[in-house]
């Protein structure tokens, strides 16, 4: 070629855009456009939650104006964190496309285990957390095997276990039903009394923004190399900068009265863990497969079985996990833990925050966003001093909603064309 | 059937596979009694019969869903066992199901890789990326976006995923259990280009079908089962349908044969040119 290449040579298109019928869309502004088609076509993804969750708030902040005080919503962080790690395991189940009904009570029984090793026989609270955890993967894994070996739909063998783990937590306790962990422990500390300090959490939001920002450049310039097309440069500030801001500001808000917990750390770095391992390994691709087709998974030479014994392993051992920083954030196991709406709570979390009961859609983020909601509506009657009576049934009724949102947007995108 | 034109398997020295004696019985039922097979790189053979004459059967003991009960399996001149699909796939032997086996709410890139992702603690999803759009430009395959999930495809385009799903793997053999069942006009004619393409790349190519005119339009020989037996080989180019749908059904008097008796005994008896034998000649139209 003679010609200088700088003279209006139309640009080479991208490997993945050869196709003319592709709808080109570059920039800021293509990002935003291919963002709204996608919502018409019913690729809602977490928007609806999202919107719930502003509106839930612009309710309560309405009817009682402490509902979005810096104190207030503290507390709203760390009720959050133990049903959201809870949470997290029912993600997992769900997106093979079984369910765990036992998680309450596994973590009410793994809160019995911790409390009666660590204050009633004097064992190192790390010690009797880690045996508790031993325990209630063994749980996870007899789930499993009960399903893959066995073909016991997941639904009653976790009902049963539901049960059975109920019986085995009153049994730990013994008479006196209840037992008290010590104010200075670091299990208490952790779950109650421990925040970041407010020059790290400024430190922590900069750095996520800025892990968001390299990790999407280098996506981009790996894209740009195998001549794909890619995400602009602008759209990337722009994401990077937005969440810079929000997190900054939600900090600085959360500062000006306890501050952030260690425990709100800890549980958003598992939702970051999590959705790692949901969106960018093989482990998390299988778990997709298994729940979309559990057949073609099976002669892709994925190990079936396998995949169905580590979510429900992960799920028993997150209970476990919620259940040990639910009894912290008490201050103590009783007969109650883990007991009444835990269990429903977690499942319709994961729900809520817009992952499918049917298998093979979700996300880490369902669970965080989903929790939000329902702690939220808990914190926000119980500041208009309305019984629990109150609270059960509007729950119920965002569940509703949500699974109405979930299913509308399965039809759209099934008449569009989409997965 | 002995008056067939057959070609003796014993004649193919170079096959890449060859079965002796396959045979697998289910409970009380023969699906496979002494099944001949033999399949030559770059060639497309044809597996043809009627419902329940053991197609499919077949197919599962190629993929090693199904052990067979006697005979023996040859692999590139070295006797092998077949104990499971991983096996089979280990081999060099793809199958793609009729059902297709795809996950509907993954992409085509997930479900092109899936099972053998690129570096599985921190998928590669570029180098899939790639490798996806390369794969498919060499299938010469219509499919705009490969980030858009199966469930958004049509059957002809979910049929090309999961051929070029298999022969990731580098498979040898590629085994194609009814690709063309369930397609329109135009899908039909775009997987067959592409069992085209396989066979160009010097694959050997299995494919089990129904339909007469797609078997014969690509494949190369046609072997008849029937009540889980063969009944018959033939010379795809060569051979008339009747030939082979007489072994299909495995009756000399049936409506196909009486009435080329019928056109045979006419022919002998008019005057050259009064009666126009239509079934023969379109027949022979298609022959190629």
């Amino acid at each position: 070629m003679t010609r200088p290449t700088s003279n209006a040579a139309p640009p080479r298109r991208a490997l993945d855009q050869t196709d003319e019928r592709l709808r080109q869309s570059e920039g800021v502004a293509g990002a935003l456009a291919s963002f709204v088609r996608s919502m018409r076509a019913g690729d809602v993804g977490a928007l609806p939650v999202i919107i719930g969750l502003v509106v839930i708030c612009a309710i309560f902040q309405s009817l009682n104006s402490v509902f979005l005080s810096s104190g207030n919503l503290v507390n709203l962080t760390l009720d959050s964190c133990a049903v959201g790690i809870i949470s997290l395991g029912i993600v997992c189940v769900l997106l093979v496309g079984e369910i765990d009904l036992s998680v309450g009570s596994v973590s009410g029984f793994s809160a019995a285990v911790v409390a009666v090793l660590f204050v009633r026989h004097g064992w190192n609270w790390i010690l009797a957390c880690v045996v508790a955890c031993a325990i209630a993967v063994a749980i996870g894994l007899l789930f499993g095997v009960l399903l893959t070996r066995f073909g016991m739909p997941s639904f009653v063998s976790s009902l049963a276990g539901l049960l059975a783990f109920l019986g085995l937590q009153l049994a730990i306790l013994g008479d006196q039903g209840s037992v008290n962990l010590p104010f200075d422990s670091t299990l208490v500390g952790f779950a109650q009394l421990d925040f970041v300090p407010a020059w790290l959490s400024y430190l922590l939001a900069g750095l996520a923004a800025l892990a968001v920002f390299l990790a999407g450049y280098e996506t981009r310039l790996r894209r740009r190399k195998a001549n794909l097309s890619a995400r602009s440069i602008n759209a990337l500030i722009v994401r990077s900068l937005a969440l810079l801001v929000g997190l900054e500001a939600f900090f600085w808000y959360l500062n000006r009265s306890r501050g952030v917990g260690w425990m709100v750390v800890f549980f958003v770095a598992l939702v970051l863990l999590l959705n790692y391992g949901i969106t960018r390994t093989k482990w998390g691709r299988s778990l997709l497969a298994v729940g979309g087709n559990v057949e073609a998974a099976r002669r892709s030479g994925i190990n079936v079985r396998n995949i169905y014994l580590s979510a429900f392993m992960l799920c028993s051992l997150l209970a476990c996990v919620g259940g040990i920083l639910a009894a912290g954030r008490l201050a103590s196991a009783n007969l109650s833990s883990g007991t009444g709406d835990v269990n429903l709570n977690a499942i319709a979390a994961a729900v809520i925050g817009g992952t499918s009961l049917f298998g093979g859609r979700g996300s880490a983020f369902s669970a965080l966003l989903g929790t939000l909601v329902i702690a939220s509506i808990a914190s926000g009657l119980t500041l208009l001093n309305l019984d629990s009576s109150y609270r059960f049934v509007i729950t119920g009724l965002v569940l509703a909603v949500a699974v109405a949102i979930d299913s509308l947007a399965r039809k759209s995108r099934a008449s569009h064309g989409r997965a | 059937m002995d008056t067939m034109p057959q070609v003796s398997p014993t004649n193919r020295k170079t096959a890449l596979l060859s079965m002796r004696g396959v045979t697998k019985t289910f409970g009380a039922v023969n699906a496979l009694t002494d099944i001949d097979l033999d399949v030559e790189a770059g060639e497309v053979v044809a597996i043809v019969g009627d419902n329940g004459a053991g197609k499919s059967t077949l197919v599962k003991v190629l993929a090693g869903v199904h052990q067979p009960d006697a005979g023996t399996i040859t692999f590139d001149g070295s006797p092998v066992q077949i104990p499971d699909p991983s096996a089979a796939i280990h081999l060099g032997v793809a199958t793609v199901f009729q059902d297709l086996a795809l996950c509907e709410n993954l992409s085509v890139v997930d479900n092109l890789f899936l099972g053998r992702e690129i570096s599985p603690m921190r998928l590669d999803e570029t180098g899939m990326e790639v490798k996806a759009w390369e794969l498919l430009q060499q299938l010469s395959a219509r499919i705009p976006t490969v980030r858009i999930a199966i469930a958004s495809l049509s059957g002809g385009q979910r049929q090309t995923v999961a051929i070029a799903r298999s022969l990731l793997g580098d498979p040898k053999i590629i085994v194609l259990d009814e690709p063309t069942a369930a397609l329109g006009v135009a899908q039909t004619a775009e997987v067959l280009d592409l069992i085209e393409r396989l066979r160009e790349r010097g694959l050997g190519v299995v494919m089990v079908s129904h339909n007469m005119e797609d078997v014969r339009a690509v494949a190369d020989r046609i072997i008849v089962l029937r009540l889980g037996r063969n009944n018959g080989e033939f010379d795809a180019v060569s051979v008339t349908s009747e030939d082979v749908v007489a072994a299909i059904t495995g009756a000399t008097d049936n409506v196909v044969t009486r009435r080329r008796d019928r056109v045979a005994g006419s022919r002998e008896d008019a005057p050259a040119g009064h009666v126009v034998p239509t079934e023969e000649s379109t027949d022979k139209g298609e022959v190629r």
